[in-house]
């Protein structure tokens, strides 16, 4: 089909999302979370609003998060881009997956990929927050199902993991995977 | 059976959908994507209330890119709606829109924003109406009719209900109160905005993919919509981004998408912005109250009277049952012999409201805890001892015909008075306050009950409102089939957990299937706190009729009688002679070979238990669940902010099948409630939504949401799979009022109306000051004759109704 002579600019970006070089050839107005979603297929990234209001899109540059709802990806060339399904290394789910599995944090998942991005960037900075510490970091992520309590309790116990410093089990991970 | 002797139940397991869910795996609605897919978006009216003179659409259908645009014109004339006694919803309005987003026209294109451009260059003649903004203006304006149906000019639904003699009660009563409560609008505001997929495809049939509560009635209501056999009609549920009632009509959207893709020949995927679904609403209804009640000195309550408004907004959903909810519940929670109920429901040209967790019933329980505070402070009691004198007989009926199981509220309240340390922080009515300068701290108290599943479906039938299929693999693992629909509360986890409990398998070795109604049998949906009880109770019953066979396979095998047989660790065998067990999957061949395919089938429809008067279907449940909730919170005399410290819930749940699945449901309640008494708020300036954005419509984010202690109450409910009652909606309920009363013992005044705003705690401040009523809440009441009661009998005291029998069983 023919577009009209108002057809939108694309330019070819190269994005290093997930440790990979992808490519694709998008609108220059088109943000990081629909690259993501539509054109490399990351489909992980969630939206909410698409304003900038509501976490849920959040993926990390260069550690640091940001919502793709609101970032152009022309603007991101040569920088490290993280998604949820960068967070997994070889087949191993990160502590951060594995305790918001085990305790109950993901109730409906919708907000859990943003949730998980902006921990991973706590706990790179604060190895061991304070819960409230753990608060200010996830204000910005908005979560209707959990109450937030799992997800603060989830972020603490992958903090304690990581840091070594507490029974590699909880009651539930008999049946993890 | 006690705790010790499950090896499934009772266990903090991860769902099964958890690791797909942390590694963004989880497809929901949005995710999809096929080949040739085009995008779809909807024109919607930005009047109030307007004939629809002209539709063009032809300079939409010009536009390069464009695949299709539809009208109303080009869908069958038939209007729908939920329930079959409110059929007044359009798809894409014909004649004249009701509310500001009302679809008029859609639009399938390449992609959205082609779509979108075209939206615009679709042209529409409006001619405005009146528009009716609020139940006043609605019923002093009977000549501007917003519909053509209902019980009187712009009255969609009244009721009036009336169980024993309510004046004789007051006149028996020590202390009789009157007080006017109003409970503002708010929505579901789930994370994943509504999306949907639908494939017509060359064979002329339809697939739809949609993020919906209810695939079974989305069903059947396309095929009436659409004017197809419902045969050639088939829904998928995809996972859910939550739901809290948001997603259980079906929508313009959904529709549209079909129709547009029998025209275009394409799948066609349509995705709602974050203010269309401000917009697509059916959240809590705005109700204004007004209850009376008498108590005697002891704090017994002799006899209540209760009248509610309702702002439906401009269509039926489920508003004819959200109307009786309002008056269907507050009889359960405490002994209430005589018992009054008048409720009308309202059209006005706003977004319609709907069921919202909790379903109407989170309104007259504010009232009526508020109400029971103030009645304790006259009374001179201890706001939690006289709860805890007045809780509800079990195996009885109340005033209103329901029949209530076992009871679980005087445990809940005593959990919380011990774990709260209500005894030292409650210091008694008029005590000097607490806290330093302007910063005044406050302890509060409320209570609640809660159906565990609507006992009858949205139409009338006499078929099961949740089945499985359950098929058992050579390998040993066991496939389920299931309509029920995961929006997040783990449902697809308990259809895992049950089955593998009654087979002694692994839960991992179970696979759920998703809510398809080509494949998986009706469960009517996630609404009414139903699924766990009632696809719990057929999964048990399908996993038993295997475990027969199994166990006589079995049993000819090792030449024991199948009574001796037992199931566990994926072996099954005689526990004295364990070394000869065989393997799970050894068995499920064994029962192959004798008994044929592995299939079976449980059903499920709950007891009989209608009241006999008209509207004795709305309420009746198989089981009722009972919170209790103490809040300790600070006020801010300065500002009027109010800064929560702590929730204790603790919550007769009957059985947690998965303790750390109920908490999550507890907790998730707890923090959607605090929204609903603190902030949140769905209100229209002129005839706009005031604030139809994440950022604008206030919620709790983690700084708001304090910590939620809750405490888990079993009672072991003869009615429940493995004794479970529910959990999903019953502990948002005593939230509101238990803040509103902490905030009263904090600083002396009397909000009475939610969201309790610092703006409002200020004002009441305020007037405290001036030495007036230190109370703020509505003035006056509506002009509004409610028709003349049903007066039936009360059924208060009598034993229950028949336990454990019902159909199917
Ligand atoms: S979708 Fe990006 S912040 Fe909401
Ligand atoms: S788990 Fe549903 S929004 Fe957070």
């Amino acid at each position: 089909m023919n577009r009209g002579p108002d057809e939108p600019m694309k330019a070819r970006i190269e994005l290093t999302v997930n440790g990979e070089r992808r490519e694709a050839l998008v609108p220059v107005h088109k943000t990081l979370l629909e690259v993501l979603r539509e054109d490399l297929d990351l489909t992980g990234t969630k939206h909410g609003c698409e304003l900038g209001e509501c976490g849920t899109c959040t993926v990390l540059v260069d550690g640091e998060p940001v919502l793709s709802c609101l970032a152009l990806p022309a603007e991101l060339e040569g920088r490290e881009i993280l998604t949820v399904e960068g967070l997994a290394q070889g087949g191993r789910l990160h502590p951060l997956q594995r305790a918001f599995a085990e305790l109950g944090a993901a109730q409906c998942g919708y907000c859990t990929p943003g949730i998980l991005l902006v921990a991973r960037a706590l706990l790179e900075a604060t190895p061991v927050p304070t819960r409230e510490q753990v608060r200010v970091a996830l204000a910005g992520n908005i979560c209707r199902c959990t109450g937030y309590t799992k997800i603060l309790d989830a972020v603490e116990l992958a903090a304690l993991r990581m840091a070594g410093r507490t029974p590699v089990a909880t009651a539930a991970a008999g049946s993890a995977r | 059976m006690n705790k010790h002797e499950f090896s499934v139940i009772g266990q903090p397991l991860p769902k099964i959908d958890a690791w797909a869910k942390v590694t963004g795996e989880t497809r929901y609605a949005d995710d999809l994507v096929l080949p040739r897919m085009a995008h779809a978006r909807l024109l919607r009216s930005p009047h109030a209330h307007a004939r629809i003179a002209a539709i063009d659409t032809s300079r939409a259908a010009a536009l390069p890119g464009v695949y299709a645009v539809i009208t109303g014109a080009d869908l069958p004339p038939v209007k729908f709606g939920i329930l079959p006694v409110s059929q007044d919803e359009e798809a894409l309005c014909r004649e004249k829109v009701r509310m500001v987003g009302d679809a008029v026209a859609a639009v399938a294109a390449l992609d959205e924003e082609t779509a979108e451009r075209a939206c615009e260059l679709v042209e529409v003649t409006y001619e405005p109406l009146p528009a009716l903004m609020s139940i006043e203006e609605s019923l002093a304006h009977p000549e501007v009719r917003i519909h053509e149906y209902g019980d009187g000019p712009n009255v969609h639904k009244s009721v009036a209900l009336q169980f024993g003699d309510v004046e004789a009660a007051f006149a028996a009563a020590d202390l009789v109160r009157e007080d006017v409560f109003f409970y503002e609008g708010n929505t579901h505001l789930p994370l994943e905005q509504h999306a949907a997929v639908a494939h017509w495809g060359p064979d002329d049939k339809l697939t739809l993919w949609s993020s919906t509560q209810t695939p079974h009635y989305v069903h059947r209501l396309l095929a009436k919509i659409l004017a197809v056999p419902a045969a050639h009609v088939r829904v998928i549920a995809a996972p859910v981004g939550g739901g809290f009632g948001g997603k259980l009509d079906p929508f313009a959207h959904e529709i549209a998408a079909c129709q547009l893709s029998r025209l275009c020949g394409r799948p066609v995927k349509i995705a709602l912005t974050r203010e269309e679904v401000f917009y697509v609403h059916r959240g809590r209804h705005p109700v204004l109250m007004w209850l009376k009640t008498g108590f005697t000195r002891a704090g017994d309550i002799t006899g209540s009277h209760l009248r509610t408004w309702l702002d439906g907004g401009a269509y039926g959903s489920y508003g004819v049952a959200s109307t009786f909810y309002t008056g269907a519940i507050n009889p359960v929670t405490y002994k209430m012999p005589v018992y009054k109920f008048e409720g009308a429901r309202i059209f006005t040209n706003k977004p319609p409201c709907g069921p919202k967790r909790g379903h109407g019933t989170p309104q007259p329980r504010f009232a009526l805890e508020c109400q029971i505070d103030r009645a304790a402070e006259q009374l001179g009691l201890d706001p939690a001892d006289l709860r805890r004198r007045i809780v509800a007989e079990p195996y009885t009926k109340t005033a209103n015909h329901l029949t209530v199981t076992t009871i679980g509220l005087g445990e809940c309240l005593d959990r919380v008075v011990e774990a709260s340390g209500w005894r030292e922080k409650w210091r008694g009515w008029n005590a000097p306050p607490r806290g330093r300068g302007p910063v005044r701290r406050g302890v509060g108290i409320a209570c609640s009950s809660y159906m565990t599943g609507a006992g009858s479906a949205v139409y009338w039938n006499n078929m099961p409102h949740s089945g499985v299929v359950l098929r058992a693999d050579r390998g040993g693992g066991v496939a389920i089939l299931c309509g029920a629909t995961d929006i997040g509360q783990g449902s697809d986890s308990i259809l895992a957990y049950l089955p593998a409990e009654v087979l002694g398998i692994d839960p991992k070795d179970v696979r759920v299937h998703p809510a398809d109604t080509d494949l998986t049998p009706v469960d009517l949906g996630s609404y009414s706190s139903r699924v766990t009880l009632m696809c719990g109770v057929a999964a048990i019953q399908a996993a038993t009729r295997l475990r027969e066979v199994l166990f006589q396979a079995v049993a000819a095998k090792l030449e024991v009688d199948p009574s001796r047989l037992v199931a566990r660790d994926r072996k099954v065998g005689v526990p004295d002679d364990w070394d000869r067990a065989l393997t799970f999957a050894q068995a499920v061949e064994l029962g192959e070979a004798m008994h044929g395919v592995l299939a079976f089938a449980g059903s499920y429809a709950p007891p009989k238990r209608a009241g006999k008067y008209k509207g004795g279907g709305v309420g009746p449940s198989p089981c009722y669940s009972y919170s209790a909730c103490v809040v300790e919170l600070s006020v801010d005399e300065d500002t009027g902010m109010v800064e929560l410290h702590d929730v204790w819930l603790a919550h007769d749940v009957g059985r947690a099948l998965n303790p750390l699945l109920v908490e999550g449901q507890v907790e998730g309640s707890v923090y959607m409630g605090i929204g609903e008494a603190l902030m949140e708020e769905q209100v229209f300036r002129k005839h706009v939504h005031k604030t139809p954005s994440m950022l604008e419509y206030k919620s709790p984010t983690t700084l708001e949401t304090p910590a939620i202690h809750t405490i888990l109450v079993e009672t072991d409910d003869p009615e429940g799979p493995f004794g479970a009652k529910e959990a999903g909606q019953g502990p948002l309920l005593p939230v509101m009022p238990a803040i509103a009363n902490a905030i009263y013992d904090a600083v002396g005044v009397r909000i009475d109306e939610v969201p309790i705003t610092s703006e409002k705690v200020l004002r009441a401040l305020d007037l405290k000051r001036q030495g007036k009523p230190a109370r703020v809440g509505p003035e006056k009441l509506p002009l509004f004759t409610f028709k003349t009661p049903l007066v039936v009998e009360s059924a208060f005291g009598q034993p229950a109704d028949a336990i454990t029998r019902r159909p199917f069983a």
